[in-house]
Formats: structure tokens, C-alpha cells, sequence
């Protein structure tokens, strides 16, 4: 088997704020003898820039790139608005000669050149491409038959499809079979490739909250126990703010949002506690139940 | 006939504005379909954006309009419409282009005056605090160093951003 090694991008986000999908992920990666390399300086990827300086955007993501030719090594990422941008912004320097010379103007200030060696690939697409799915079907010791999910995966990482092009963002394929490997079942929902708003949060906060509303809405008539997502900001939408949809609707859900690694850690026979299940807003109880799980408190809720 | 002629050149103007913008090229191949608003989420359930109303009010020149509404600040860039355009207009990358020359026109909303601040203070959009280099320690996650922040404002001042949010600060 090929050694898969990646710089891990984390972005500015994950971090701080969303630290249950970067454990699970670093559990996972474990099982499925993935190397993951640490990214200590790293800056913003670009993407919450792009829209006050498209300039400041591009010369943000090209340090990134940079940094990561230095090493000589591929970037995944975990949020696919990080990885989406990194993609872009290293497709469009590679094919652009112009565009490379005056963001390589900007890079000349700190000694750094774009030269165009490296790929960018958010987890999604590392699994597909190349962990590979018999991989990850040897590592499940607990296949969680019992479960029925919902997925959610996220416009960035699907569209542009000139991009990233692994699968159709029409009818995409790719998320939901990583899911049926863990053994739950993937139900379809109405409007599943439906946006959660996430990315004007701040700017107005009502459409996105009814955006995501709805596609609770939606996943709650099938009868899914959990949706299952690959984004931080999706989750946010999903998990954050699922307490404020059900007081500004009314409404009461209750359906937990779940990191696909978490799902996948479940299956490899990880328990709850070491992938972060505690930290969920929205909290998984009746997935354990389901799965006839127990959770431990952990220190920081001692 | 004079006014005709002068109205023809301002909106010719503002489209090639646009046009010039990288991200903004695509602008001028949209025949009006209305698959964009059809495939717009955001379009769906509230009137106050609409992707091809953006892009016609563009065209015929209606920079004002455009630049100091909120409509271009309610894109959700989810590239629906983008990736079911006919004419492949790159019609989220074009709101970006129109953003960037709102925020050059004075016009901003605050969460991305946040954003730039943090940028220039951390390299991050969030904030890079003891509290949570504590957390992530009690949480066994490796620590995360500073972001080179003079190494990024050397560049951000070579991009001319660090002018613009001078000019964004004193406006406040």
C-alpha cells in the first residue's frame, strides 16, 4: 500500500471552535495509517477575505502553498471552503502565467516563490483517492447497522465542479458510500444538496437559520437518528444553532450533527469519549442508545 | 440623442469596470435566462437577492444600486447557479468582484471589517487567545504557533489591503 501523507491544514476555525472534528479526525487517520503532518504557522486560507480584496485573498492562499512546497508535500484540508480556495487558488497560479508573476510579486516581500509542486485535497477526497474504500472497510469493527443518518456534505466541496470534478453536484455519490461503509444507512432527503447559509452568518442571520431549518425539516420526515457533515461551518448551522432555529421556529428537532469522522470512529470500535462526542451542542444520546453506547463525563465538564 | 449617448457610455463603463475585475470577466455572456434565481436558495425564500436581477442592474450600468445595496452581501456562495449557468457565467465569482469594488466605494458590512482586523492582528480570523491554546493543551491537541503576522503584513501591504483598512477605519 502507498503511504498517505498529508499536511493537515485546519484553518481558522476548526482549531478553536470546532476541536471535536479535528480529534476525530486525528483518531480516524490513526486507524487508517495515514501520516498527518503538522501545519504550525499556517495563516487564513483566503476565503473570508476574498470578498473585501480578491488580491489579499489570492497572496493569503499562495503563502499556504507555499509553505507546503517548502515541505514538499500534498495539503488536506478538513473545511472544504479552506480546501476549496487552496484548490483554486493552486489550479489558477499552475495555468496562469500572468496572475502567477503578480501574486509571486507579493510573495517576493517575504522570500517566498510559487512554483506550482504541490495538490490540495479536502478529507473527503483524500479518503476517496487515496485511503480508498477497501482500506476503510478493514478498519470497521463495529458496523452500525442500526443507525439510520442523513448526509449533509457541503457546496465546497462539491462546486465548482471545474475544481474539484470527483463528483457530480448534481447527484453526488462519493459522501454517501463513505457513509454506508460505517454501516449506518444513508437516507434521501428532499433537497439534499440544498446550501445551510452558513457563509453570510454575521452578515444576516435569519436566512441561513431558515435554510437550515428547512433542511432539518426535511431530514427529520425520513426519519434520520443524525446528519452527518464535512464542513465546521455546516456543522455550526446544524449543531450551534440548532438550539436557536427550534426558539426562533418553534420548533423542536433534536437531531445531533455528527462529524463523518466521529461516524466512522464509532464503526472502527473508537469509543465516544475519545472523539469528542461530548462536545456536541445538539447531544447524541439516542445515537448511543441506538448503537448501545455509553459515554463517559470527560475532565473539562468535571 | 446626447443623453442617449452619454447614458450608453456610463453603463458600458461599469460593465467593463466589472469585466476587468478577476473573478468579474464572465459578466457580460448572461442572456438574462433566469436558470441563476431559479437554482439560488437564498433567491427561494427572500426577494431582497436575486442573482440575475444583480447581474442585469450590473449591465445596465446601475454601479449605486448594486454597490449600496445589501443584495450582493446575502450570496451564500453555494455555486449553484454558477455551475447550472448556460452562458458559464461565473456569477458567484462576479458577486466577489462587485463586493470587493463596494468595499473600495466605502461599503462594507461589519463582520468583514472583523474578519480584515483579525487578519492583520493574527493571520486568522479568529482570534488566537491564551484561553484556547489552553483548551486545545487540556484537549492533547498540538499547539499552534503565530502566524508569521510581519511576514503577512508585508504582503497585505503589497496587495494595498492594510490602504483600504486605513480608509475603512477612518470612515467608521
Amino acid at each position: 500500500m502507498t503511504e498517505v501523507r498529508y499536511l493537515l491544514f485546519l484553518g481558522c476555525v476548526i482549531p478553536y471552535r470546532i476541536t471535536s472534528y479535528e480529534i476525530s479526525t486525528r483518531k480516524v487517520a490513526e486507524k487508517l495509517g495515514m501520516e498527518l503532518v503538522e501545519m504550525p504557522d499556517f495563516n487564513c486560507c483566503g476565503l473570508p477575505i476574498d470578498s473585501v480584496s480578491h488580491d489579499m485573498m489570492l497572496a493569503l492562499a499562495a503563502r499556504n502553498l507555499c509553505l507546503a512546497e517548502q515541505q514538499n508535500l500534498n495539503i488536506m484540508t478538513l473545511c472544504p471552503g479552506c480546501g476549496g480556495t487552496l484548490l483554486k487558488v493552486n489550479e489558477k497560479l499552475k495555468h496562469d502565467k500572468v496572475l502567477k508573476q503578480k501574486v509571486n510579486g507579493y510573495l517576493k516581500e517575504i522570500g517566498l516563490e510559487f512554483k506550482g509542486t504541490i495538490k490540495v485535497k479536502h478529507i473527503v477526497q483524500v479518503l476517496l483517492e487515496d485511503v480508498g474504500f477497501e482500506k476503510i472497510k478493514e478498519t470497521i469493527q463495529r458496523p452500525l447497522t442500526s443507525l439510520k443518518v442523513a448526509e449533509h456534505e457541503g457546496c465546497h466541496v462539491l462546486r465548482p465542479k471545474k475544481y474539484l470534478g470527483f463528483d457530480d453536484p448534481e447527484d453526488p455519490m462519493v459522501f454517501k458510500k463513505l457513509i454506508e461503509l460505517t454501516g449506518a444507512e444513508c437516507l434521501d432527503y428532499e433537497d439534499e444538496t440544498a446550501c445551510c447559509g452558513a457563509p453570510i452568518i454575521g452578515v444576516n442571520d435569519m436566512i441561513p437559520l431558515q435554510l437550515t431549518r428547512e433542511k432539518l425539516v426535511h431530514i427529520r420526515e425520513v426519519g434520520a437518528q443524525a446528519v452527518i457533515t464535512v464542513c465546521p461551518f455546516c456543522h455550526m448551522m446544524f449543531d450551534i444553532n440548532q438550539p436557536r432555529i427550534e426558539r426562533v421556529f418553534n420548533e423542536k428537532f433534536g437531531i445531533p450533527a455528527l462529524h463523518y469522522t466521529q461516524l466512522l470512529g464509532l464503526a472502527m470500535g473508537i469509543s465516544p469519549d475519545e472523539l469528542a462526542l461530548d462536545q456536541l451542542r445538539v447531544k447524541a444520546s439516542k445515537v448511543l442508545e441506538v448503537l448501545s453506547l455509553t459515554q463517559k463525563a470527560t475532565p473539562l465538564q468535571k | 440623442m446626447e443623453y442617449g449617448k452619454e447614458e450608453k457610455t456610463t453603463n458600458l463603463a461599469f460593465s467593463k469596470v466589472v469585466t476587468s475585475r478577476l473573478g468579474g470577466e464572465t459578466i457580460s455572456l448572461c442572456y438574462q435566462c433566469g436558470t441563476c434565481a431559479s437554482s439560488c436558495p437564498v433567491a427561494k425564500i427572500t426577494e431582497r437577492f436575486n442573482p440575475r436581477e444583480v447581474i442585469k442592474l450590473s449591465l445596465l450600468g446601475e454601479k449605486n444600486e448594486v454597490i449600496s445595496g445589501d443584495a450582493i452581501w446575502l450570496c451564500c456562495s453555494c455555486y449553484n447557479c454558477q455551475e447550472r449557468c448556460p452562458q458559464k457565467v461565473e456569477i458567484a465569482d462576479v458577486i466577489y468582484a462587485l463586493r470587493n469594488i463596494a468595499l473600495e466605494e466605502g461599503y462594507i458590512p461589519n463582520i468583514y471589517s472583523e474578519f480584515a482586523s483579525a487578519l492583520l492582528n493574527d493571520g486568522r480570523i479568529v482570534k488566537v487567545s491564551k484561553f484556547v491554546e489552553n483548551k486545545r493543551s487540556v484537549l492533547g491537541l498540538p499547539p499552534l504557533q503565530p502566524t508569521g503576522v510581519d511576514a503577512l503584513r508585508k504582503i497585505l501591504s503589497a496587495t494595498g489591503f492594510d490602504k483600504l483598512q486605513q480608509k475603512e477605519e477612518e470612515s467608521e
